[in-house]
């Protein structure tokens, strides 16, 4: 078997950026920005660490492309789960609904 | 087939270690896409009501502690760290530092779930726990010596009440004569304004983080049964799609909590101060 072995190195340098990016994710929430700021700031840095995770603690970017493929049809699903339902709340105010 | 007859390690429906590994470890990423699905419904509910009620979210969010979100994402970002070393060592046929890569892992995991337990007292403590009678509402905190009349409407509880000095129970286990409304980490004010949107807001917190937890605590038996395994030297570098795949829901766990801290905790806080 001849499996990609990630020295301890590149593991701890990928946990000195998690550890950072934590940090100011925390940080940034108490600036004074807008609201949306917040949110999609927050959201960002949460999905640069996940894949920081996802890639090389969970060794996804030295998998198999079907591992590739598994991986990113989660990601697909959920993405039309979320998507699907927010095109239907976030567009209720958008145009007169009759009856209501 | 003369190969794996001379590794007891492999299944007899595989051709080698290698697809037994390849196997093992595809099979637990079909799972985990469902895993994601478990949590992505609980993601959506979420998204839908911060949607609706920004602003219940934000406040409601301000109470949680802050400090008990980001400790407990350096705990388990660092135990994910451990588990990573742990697969390293395996790779490298180091069997002692797997052993104490993994005890390190189910250590950290405890801790997390410890603080957490701190964390729910806290809340329990403050009145953030509306399924409970009379920990969260502010009528149930008033004196028992007017009762409801037959004139009572939900309306009611929109107006804030006149005098705050009016010694109020904090909890259930609390004594009512030292309620200090002061140091509620949620005012009363937001309580009577907001009191089904906030409660909302605590039941996708209990929901999301209790759901965590649970997983946390299959993780942290997964691998101490791998700990136990690995002292006794089961694992080396030919054989070792248990921990890889014990590791890979680990991370999981991780990356669902890497979206808790600023979806829960960091909502509010630098806007809409008390």
């Amino acid at each position: 078997m001849t499996h990609h072995v990630t020295p301890p190195r590149g593991y701890v340098l990928i946990y000195v950026a998690l550890i950072v990016l934590t940090v100011a994710t925390v940080s940034i929430a108490f600036l004074e920005l807008p609201e949306w700021a917040h949110l999609w700031i927050g959201l960002a840095i949460a999905t640069a660490k996940a894949t920081l995770v996802v890639l090389f603690f969970m060794h996804v970017w030295y998998s198999t492309r079907l591992t590739w493929v598994v991986a990113l049809s989660g990601l697909l699903w959920l993405t039309i789960l979320l998507v699907y339902v927010l095109t239907d709340y976030l567009s209720r105010g958008w145009v007169g609904v009759p009856g209501r | 087939l003369a190969a794996s007859a001379t590794q007891g390690h492999v299944a007899h429906h595989f051709e080698d270690a290698g697809q037994q590994h390849e196997v093992a470890t595809l099979g637990m990423w079909v799972f985990l896409a469902t895993e994601l699905m478990v949590f992505g419904g609980l993601f959506a509910g979420y998204t839908v009501y911060r949607v609706s009620y920004p602003e219940a979210f934000a406040r409601a969010s301000q109470s949680l502690n802050v400090g008990y979100g980001a400790v407990n994402t350096l705990v388990l970002l660092t135990s994910s760290l451990t588990m990573a070393l742990g697969v390293w060592a395996v790779q490298t046929n180091r069997r002692r530092p797997l052993t104490w890569f993994l005890c390190a892992t189910v250590a950290l995991g405890t801790a997390f779930l410890v603080v957490k337990g701190f964390e729910y007292y806290g809340d329990y403590r403050d009145g953030l726990m509306p399924f409970l009678p009379g920990n969260f509402d502010p009528d149930e905190w008033k004196p028992h010596t007017e009762p409801a009349g037959p004139d009572w409407e939900p309306t009611q509880r929109k107006k804030a009440p006149a005098s705050s000095s009016q010694p109020r129970k904090r909890g259930a286990f609390e004594d009512p004569e030292n309620y200090d409304p002061g140091t509620q980490r949620m005012p009363i004010e937001t309580r009577v304004a907001f009191p089904d949107q906030v409660k909302l807001f605590f039941s996708f917190y209990y929901v999301m983080t209790g759901l965590h937890a649970l997983h946390l605590i299959i993780g942290i038996t997964w691998l101490g049964i791998l700990t136990l395994m690995a002292g006794r030297g089961r694992f080396n570098a030919e054989y070792y799609f248990p921990v890889e795949v014990g590791g890979l829901y680990w991370h999981f766990v991780d990356v669902v909590w890497i979206f808790l801290l600023p979806l829960l905790y960091l909502v509010g806080t630098a806007h809409w101060h008390h």
